[in-house]
């Protein structure tokens, strides 16, 4: 085979198993949410679907496969089909250039866990969420009604302020990784915890994590599923596969945000102590905590108010991540960190 | 196997860039521009300057035309009622083919180099170039700040509500 | 040169695209389109800077391209705000409604 054959081979396949692993894990995210969160409010979730209500997804999948699609009249076609399309090639375009794993060695060949290793990896992470607001925006402005375009304009508006903050709270992990590959910053944070940087930028890890959790639109800062505010937010007017599109986008998204957080502030696939071969195995435990964390968020606090949540983005967090930058770079340039 | 990509991308490119222009609706025109930006975006990331792609979908598509289309449905526009006659279209489409040519024929007779093979540029070259002080290009890269502050303060004054 | 992205093409559909952001200037109604044209003609201009940034093997058509992306933004930003105020003032975004300094 030659060399590009063997390539496309390699990406196919490494395409493959992470698209089938993010699928199942989106499925099993709504099962775990249903029923942490039922357990958090003193309940029970699904239990009664499979063991442990463990097939639920599949019910809810059946489900919604045979609901009635039906398109508004008064609605632009186009864009109304088109928006959850964007909003879930973007999703999955993203974590085409997350790493999840050290680099393996098949068959002769190194073969990075990342789908494409591009020289500007994280800013290619950022393209991909900036383009993300359009499913929103476009799915609010396509369903022709006053709270699709309400919702969908006020989440927009939400995601592209704390991106601002989001982008800004990588700039100091990237000054101390020196590069912009995943692979490089995670690299960085070998042998023990103390590389780690949640303990290196601490005030850059809270960053983004607020900022990332706003982004995503969750609670806290849900207001596209604020039921009791705007009917459903941007997604009113969708059903069945298409909602179920919105959906898949919104998990993958957090998905997203649990990788890079894992990634950039966690130290990636390392083990906390030096010593212990790193394997995709850490990675996945330490993704599956950070989930834990914004599922129990979401069960423990109550919902920001619309005028808060934006005060909050422009005028605390902006200033936090600026001060973060400028003390990164001074204690890099004086060679202390 | 770049050169099918480019030729995808650039026609692609050509006929959103019409559709920006012919379109009566101007959120379809927005639209149109944003996959216009994106295809240009692929054809920067072809020409060897990644970081510049990523930018442009950041900065152009990302930010931009998001803004664009926020003015759009915060003044909820019409579509175009009829343009202003054909006449003035055939003017107009002369004018700009003659420009076509013209620029096309400018730049194709300016001296191109020889070029280099695999040319591809990291971001560390480009930060190097913008922030040393020997990178010539610090001073105008502060300056830039100064100006985005500058605009920024503009928007706001210019889109209050309390002013004649 | 060895690479197979032909420079001469990129070139003729950077001229191309410039004259479409004319066309557009020129037979538009709507501010708002007009200014889309006019970004148009500028991203027209980063694709020439790239193109012979990469034939000539220098990267300061990127830093060029860099800056004319930055300036562009803020100019959009400016002058939608001029639109939107515009707008309050006439409720119509056509441009032949501005017609207060004709003689």
């Amino acid at each position: 085979m030659t060399p590009l054959v063997e390539d496309l081979v390699i990406t196919s396949v490494k395409i493959g198993v992470l698209f089938g692993l993010l699928l199942g894990l989106f499925s099993f995210m709504t099962w775990a949410e249903r029923r942490l969160l039922a357990l958090m409010q003193f309940r029970l979730g699904p239990n009664r679907t499979g063991p442990f209500g463990l097939l639920q997804p599949v019910a809810d999948g059946i489900k919604l496969f045979f609901k009635e699609e039906f398109i508004p009249e008064r609605a632009h076609t186009f864009l109304f089909l088109a928006a959850p399309v964007i909003a879930i090639v973007t999703a999955f375009t993203a974590v085409a250039v997350v790493p999840y794993g050290p680099t393996l060695e098949l068959f002769g060949r190194k073969v990075p866990l990342q789908i494409a290793s591009l020289d500007v990896g994280l800013l290619f992470v950022f393209a991909m969420t900036s383009l993300g607001v359009y499913g929103v925006v476009l799915a609010g402005y396509a369903a022709q009604n006053h709270y699709s375009l309400l919702g969908g304009m006020r989440l927009s508006a939400q995601m592209f302020s704390y991106e601002l903050s989001l982008g800004m709270s990588w700039v100091g992990v990237i000054m101390l990784a020196q590069s912009l590959q995943i692979a490089d910053i995670v690299d960085a944070q070998a042998n023990g915890f103390w590389h780690w940087n949640v303990v290196l930028q601490p005030l850059g890890a809270l960053t983004y994590f607020i900022a990332a959790t706003a982004e995503v639109s969750r609670t806290p800062f849900d207001f596209a599923e604020a039921e009791q505010e705007l009917v459903a937010g941007f997604h009113t007017e969708y059903s069945s596969m298409r909602f179920a599109l919105l959906q898949m986008a919104e998990y993958v998204n957090i998905i997203t945000v649990g990788v890079l957080a894992v990634n950039l502030f966690l130290g990636g696939w390392h083990f906390p102590l030096p010593g212990v071969a790193a394997s995709p195995l850490w990675f996945v435990l330490k993704v599956g905590c950070v989930l834990f964390v914004i599922i129990w968020l979401r069960g423990t606090l109550p919902r920001f108010r619309y005028d808060q949540l934006m005060a909050l983005g422009w005028k605390v967090l902006l200033p936090l991540v600026t001060l973060n930058i400028i003390v990164t770079a001074a204690l890099v340039a004086l060679g202390v960190l | 196997m770049e050169a099918i990509l480019f030729y995808g991308l650039a026609a692609l490119a050509v006929v959103a860039a019409i559709a920006v222009v012919a379109q009566p609706n101007p959120v379809t025109s927005a639209l149109a521009l944003i996959v216009t930006l994106c295809c240009l975006s692929g054809i920067f990331g072809l020409l060897g300057s990644p970081f510049i792609a990523a930018l442009q979908i950041v900065v152009y598509a990302g930010a931009i035309m998001v803004l664009f289309l926020f003015v759009l449905m915060l003044l909820n526009v019409e579509p175009e009622r009829s343009p202003s006659g054909p006449r003035l279209a055939l003017v107009a489409g002369a004018l700009a083919a003659t420009l076509a040519a013209q620029v096309g024929w400018v730049l194709l007779q300016t001296d191109r180099g020889t070029g280099v093979a695999g040319f591809h540029v990291r971001t560390r070259q480009m930060a190097m170039i913008l922030f040393s002080p020997e990178g010539r290009f610090l001073y105008a890269f502060e300056m830039v700040g100064v100006l985005i502050l500058a605009a920024l303060v503009g928007a706001i004054v210019l889109s209050r509500e309390d002013l004649p | 040169m060895s690479d197979s992205v032909p420079i001469d093409h990129a070139l003729l559909l950077s001229a191309a695209l410039f004259a479409l952001g004319t066309l557009g200037v020129f037979l538009r109604r709507h501010l708002i389109t007009i200014v889309m044209s006019i970004e148009l003609m500028l991203n027209a201009a980063n694709l020439a800077f790239i193109a012979f940034s990469r034939s000539h093997g220098t990267i300061d058509g990127q830093i060029l391209v860099f800056f004319v992306m930055t300036v562009a933004a803020a100019e959009a930003a400016v002058g939608l705000a001029i639109i939107i105020a515009l707008d309050r003032i006439k409720r119509s975004i056509d441009v032949d409604a501005f017609d207060w300094m004709k003689w």
